[in-house]
């Protein structure tokens, strides 16, 4: 029953998709748009098809530099998180900082880390980490804060030590937000590893789609851009699942919920 | 010295200067159950937050047994209104939790939890989440785990306010039954007038004005009390008793 529900909370979106993919093929066939300047969804998919190994190819370059600074950002999140926690001296001093770092476009900062750091990996990683980490760090700043006063009290009238309240009261606590950060920061991850590359490199889809945009290869510029939306939605959808596996006890609140 | 279990004597404490706990002194017996009846804001919680160690009182010392545990959090152990469970842990770890602060190993604090989930009516709970369960049976689990934390001495805040009529008279007649058994002696904060004629040995009563040194009622018909008890003479005129004493 659950299943068959799903399918019908689905079927606007899938009805509304399936509206824009004929409205663009019949753009296209009716030749509303000159076609060197909008290619048919047909051509892009062929050429999805053809370019597919090399698309991989190129891929696993981006995936790493966006796996490398996914960590790094979870890893400087997840300390400067907890350390804003602890000293709330910390946390009025950095935030600000923090806030203003993300007002800054990704675009704007990418060419003075290639002038910084060269055109190997360590500008996109470093990109990557900048982007990826402040999702992660209100997550966990706001879930640290959620973890109930009254159950923190409680521990400590169990003698509990103030790492013992981090570990079974507070990081639990912010499990929920960790993976909503982590969530968005997943697909910012693999955005901003293009577009360290497109300002200079030797391999990615960044690379890639900079070499078929000056060949005006439209067609696989559109199958870049799909390749991109795929692996990032599939990124969502393993996050997703990992927050499934890492924590069980949320399935039953949502059912308790919904009665 | 008495044989009391916990002593607190003359707890003063006030916020903002606010005097909120005015010279209070409460005793609580070895396996002895007693209840502080008051009207909302006469300072319970806020004693029991001094009872457990939360707050440092501004004067006055809590005794357990012959150590002085003022403003020390865990030596007595407290269940405070709702009933806490962590909802990320098994209902065996949740119970087991103070044990494993204490630094038992997981494997022996889980062992021995789970030796007392048929006493408590939580038979087959074990490895659920606190989500999967009905009210009536997560207020048993955190009774359970006041329980396992306990050094003998429990505080508890109104334990059974957020039940319903119905789940409060069947946990009555079973946390009764289940005092028998263990070796508990609990001080609880309770509106509920019925609910303190019916469980305690004692009750303390405060009217609403501060500082007035609380009353103290004994009820004398032997534990466990039945259901029917309720319903005697006597206990309305305990009943009647009590509304006198709290200037209602």
């Amino acid at each position: 029953m659950k299943r068959s529900q799903s399918i019908t909370n689905k079927l606007p979106a899938v009805c509304s998709v399936a509206l824009l993919l004929a409205l663009w093929h019949f753009a296209c066939r009716l030749e509303w748009v000159p076609g060197f300047m909008l290619p048919s969804p047909e051509a892009v998919l062929r050429a999805l098809v053809g370019d597919f190994p090399l698309l991989l190819s190129h891929a696993r370059v981006t995936l790493l530099e966006a796996a490398y600074g996914l960590l790094c950002g979870i890893t400087v999140a997840f300390v400067a998180a907890t350390l804003m926690d602890r000293f709330p001296v910390l946390y009025r001093a950095l935030y600000p900082i923090i806030i203003v770092t993300q007002t800054i476009p990704t675009i704007a900062i990418a060419p003075l880390l290639v002038l910084w750091m060269g055109f190997e990996t360590a500008p996109k990683v470093t990109l990557v980490a900048l982007t990826t980490f402040f999702p992660i760090t209100i997550g966990l700043l706001d879930g640290y804060g959620s973890a109930s006063r009254e159950a923190a009290d409680l521990l400590r009238c169990m003698g509990a030590s103030r790492v013992q309240i981090f570990r079974h009261l507070k990081l639990p606590a912010a499990l929920s937000h960790f993976f909503s950060g982590l969530r968005v920061s997943a697909s910012y991850a693999v955005v901003g590893a293009v577009v360290s590359e497109w300002l200079g490199g030797f391999e990615g889809l960044g690379v890639y789609m900079t070499r078929v945009r000056k060949a005006y290869a439209f067609d696989k510029m559109f199958a870049v851009i799909v390749f991109i939306t795929a692996v990032s939605l599939l990124l969502m959808a393993a996050v997703a699942l990992l927050r499934r596996l890492a924590m069980p006890w949320e399935a039953y609140e949502k059912v308790e919920r919904k009665d | 010295m008495t044989d009391s279990i916990l002593r607190a004597e003359h707890i003063c404490k006030s916020y903002d200067g606010v005097p909120i706990v005015e010279d209070i002194s409460v005793r609580l017996d070895s396996r002895e159950l007693v209840c502080l009846l008051g009207v909302s804001g006469s300072g319970k919680t806020t004693l029991f937050h001094v009872l457990s160690g939360l707050n440092q009182p501004d004067s006055g010392r809590v005794w357990l047994r012959d150590e002085d545990i003022t403003g020390k959090p865990g030596a007595v152990s407290y269940m405070l209104q709702k009933d806490l469970l962590l909802p990320h842990k098994k209902i065996v770890d949740n119970v087991a939790l103070p044990l494993l602060l204490q630094g038992m190993s997981k494997k022996s604090a889980r062992d021995k939890a789970s030796a007392y989930f048929e006493q408590f009516g939580l038979a087959g709970t074990e490895l659920r989440y606190p989500a999967q369960l009905s009210g009536g049976m997560r207020q048993r689990a955190a009774l359970l785990r006041t329980y396992l934390g306990s050094q003998g001495v429990a505080l508890l805040d109104e334990p059974f306010s957020a039940l319903d009529a119905l789940t409060k008279g069947e946990i009555h007649a079973w946390y009764l039954d289940v005092m028998e058994q263990i070796e508990l002696s609990t001080l609880f904060i309770t509106h509920d007038i019925d609910e303190a004629v019916l469980l305690s040995d004692r009750i303390y009563i405060r009217g609403g004005t501060p500082g007035l040194i609380p009353s103290e009622l004994v009820i004398e018909p032997p534990r466990p009390r039945g259901r029917d008890f309720a319903l005697t003479p006597q206990f309305s005129d305990y009943k009647r008793e009590i509304l006198r004493l709290l200037d209602m």
